[in-house]
């Protein structure tokens, strides 16, 4: 038996071709933004991977250090080291900042958004591994940075006052937002955070002096005391713990809370916040997109399908009249259908998988979502061509005789 | 030739019902045999088409009885459940125009039927191939439809109106479009596939250059017909 619809796209497979790119493009949409919301799962799973931690000490009553601001005092990690179950706790500060640096050979100024991490060497909160070049060795203005910062070994990053070499290059460091790392020793990065400007700093004193509280007549050495308080910062954001081997992670956690006045989280509870909380918004933003644009897609179906139909109802009526049953005519339309979704689908995917990596932000195209994306879309061109056969089946043979 | 191709009497069909119902055939009789091509002639609105449609299986008779073959098909009620198919392998239709389907090429539009019909596809092909050699638009058989001329595509048509062999082909002014000339050999051909497969073939008309081809004709006119025989002239 002849297989009408292939016929019939062959017949007019440029128009068919051309709709279905137009389809695939927009099914590529559809599948980038699945991928948008995996990528952003998997940035903050590598998140919470490359941070080395078992627990997550932060201040109490906050979701800190990620989804919230958390401040905890930098001698926290020493106590907690005296702690059973504990191997190794580092402390670790981050700030979400705007980077910059100047390009040797044309001498522009390059922005980039980063989130900065001030660690401790050989402590928690560390990069796993570096892609090229060497871990930092000096105490200040040395950095390493993400590869997608797009900063190379030895350019000189500006982060507020001061310029810190590239000395290494790690990969997939991003936080939950995307923003690729830089990691700086913790002092810098305290200084970073903490440490206002230097007519701030004038300013502050001044204000200080004036404050008859802190200037006593009969008090030598106190306002100097004060005014060096404000100049040095003993707070970061997390203390990140590593736990001994056997140790248990819950109970631990729960022996922090109850005498240390801090809150900790474990791997699996970050995981919650992060995911379920810190990406809630942009998850259900992204879902709606899925749904309008599965919805756009089904109506841009029914919508060709039924134009095609209409376009054939001289023929279909003539089918009819020589005697084609129901499921000949239906058959052929299910199957343009379906195959106009197998080219949008298998377009979709290319230009998916194509343009994925253009996106500034990670984009992660699962096999299973494609799979899952293909059933879709065939079960959408089915249902789309509902109408299409209904008119198809109404159409009286009689209309072929006049 | 001892049993008519189709038979009907008294045939009537009505549109609508109480004061708006119309009365497009009033008592229709005739009787086609096989081999035979007659002409049926009556000006617009005389029920031509609606004659076509009932003997086409297409729409339902009002009363009325209609045979095909010698076998009852239509009583006061359709006796067969599926028309499709007694249309698919029983009556053969040849249309104004030729309504051919585009994106098939000459031979699957005439194979289609046969196939249709649950004949292998090598035989359909086979037989269509025949059809449009007898039809001398053999040489066509792999062209597309937008390719053909208009005589050509008309040949087609017939080809494919008698790809299942039917007893009974209904032709709907199948010369309209075409010159004189073209007009007589479409008269011809179907005259020659008549004889050569015992098929009744009717055809609907208005064409003055063909009417006096035919040896019956039946007049209608205010949805009765008339039987008068015809010149019968060769062509």
């Amino acid at each position: 038996m002849i297989n009408l619809a292939g016929r019939d796209i062959l017949h007019g497979w440029g128009k068919f071709v051309f709709t279905g790119i137009g389809l695939g493009l927009l099914i590529g949409v559809t599948l980038t933004m699945a991928g948008v919301y995996r990528g952003m799962v998997d940035d903050a799973n590598v998140m919470i991977d490359n941070s080395g931690a078992d627990l997550w000490v932060v201040q109490q009553d906050t979701l800190g250090p990620y989804a919230e601001p958390s401040s905890v005092r930098d001698d926290v990690a020493r106590d907690l080291l005296g702690r059973s179950g504990i191997l190794d706790a580092g402390n670790v500060t981050y700030l979400t900042m705007q980077a910059s640096a100047v390009k040797q050979a044309t001498g522009q100024r390059r922005e980039v958004r980063v989130m900065l991490v001030g660690f401790e060497p050989g402590k928690p909160g560390e990069p796993a591994y570096l892609v090229a070049g060497r871990p930092i060795v000096r105490s200040h203005y040395e950095a390493l940075a993400d590869l997608k910062t797009g900063f190379a070994l030895g350019e000189k990053v500006r982060l507020r006052r001061h310029d810190y070499t590239v000395v290494g290059l790690t990969q997939r460091m991003v936080s939950s937002g995307g923003d690729p790392m830089i990691f700086i020793p913790l002092q810098d990065a305290q200084e970073v955070q903490f440490l206002k400007d230097n007519d701030a700093l004038i300013n502050e004193r001044a204000r200080t002096a004036s404050n008859p509280a802190f200037n006593r007549p009969n008090v030598p050495g106190l306002l100097e005391a004060v005014q060096a308080s404000q100049t040095t910062s003993h707070f970061v954001n997390t203390v990140l713990v590593r736990l001994a081997p056997g140790a248990d992670a819950e109970e631990v956690a729960g022996e922090i809370r109850r005498w240390k006045h801090l809150q900790a989280y474990t791997r699996a509870q970050m995981e919650e916040i992060l995911i379920a909380r810190l990406i809630a918004t942009s998850s259900k933003q992204i879902f709606m997109f899925l749904v309008i644009l599965a919805i756009v897609s089904a109506a841009i179906v029914a919508f060709i399908i039924y134009t095609m139909t209409l376009n054939k109802m001289r023929e279909i009526a003539v089918l009819k009249l020589i005697g084609a049953t129901n499921q000949t005519i239906s058959s052929m339309i299910l199957q343009q259908a379906l195959g106009l979704g197998l080219i949008g689908f298998m377009v979709g995917k290319l230009s998916a998988t194509l343009w994925a990596p253009l996106f500034p932000k990670y984009i992660l195209l699962l096999p299973e979502d494609a799979i899952s994306g293909f059933f879709l879309v065939m079960l959408m061109c089915a249902l789309a061509s509902i109408f299409a056969i209904r008119a198809a089946l109404r159409v009286d043979p009689a209309n072929a005789i006049g | 030739m001892n049993m008519p191709a189709i038979h009907i009497e008294n045939l009537t069909k009505r549109y609508g019902e109480g004061d708006t119902a119309v009365d497009a055939l009033k008592g229709v009789d005739m009787t086609i045999w096989p081999g035979e091509v007659v002409g049926l002639v009556g000006p617009s609105g005389s029920g031509k088409s609606t004659l076509l449609k009932c003997l086409g299986a297409v729409i339902e008779p009002s009363s009325g009885r209609m045979t095909l073959g010698g076998q009852t098909i239509f009583d006061a009620a359709w006796k067969i459940d599926d028309l499709r198919t007694l249309r698919r392998d029983r009556i053969g239709f040849i249309f104004q125009a030729p309504y051919l389907i585009p994106f098939l090429d000459v031979t699957d539009n005439v194979a289609l039927l046969p196939m249709l019909a649950g004949m292998p596809d090598a035989a359909s092909r086979s037989r269509a191939l025949e059809l449009l050699n007898a039809l001398d638009v053999g040489h066509r058989a792999k062209a597309a439809v937008a390719q053909l001329s208009g005589g050509e595509q008309q040949r087609v048509s017939i080809a494919r109106a008698l790809a299942n062999h039917p007893p009974v082909i209904l032709a709907d002014e199948p010369t309209a479009p075409l010159d004189s000339e073209r007009a007589l050999n479409v008269v011809r051909m179907l005259n020659q596939m008549a004889q050569q497969y015992q098929t009744a073939i009717i055809v609907v008309t208005h064409d003055e250059k063909i009417i006096p081809t035919f040896k019956r004709i039946y007049h209608i006119r205010d949805g009765r017909t008339y039987e008068e025989a015809g010149e019968g002239r060769e062509v």
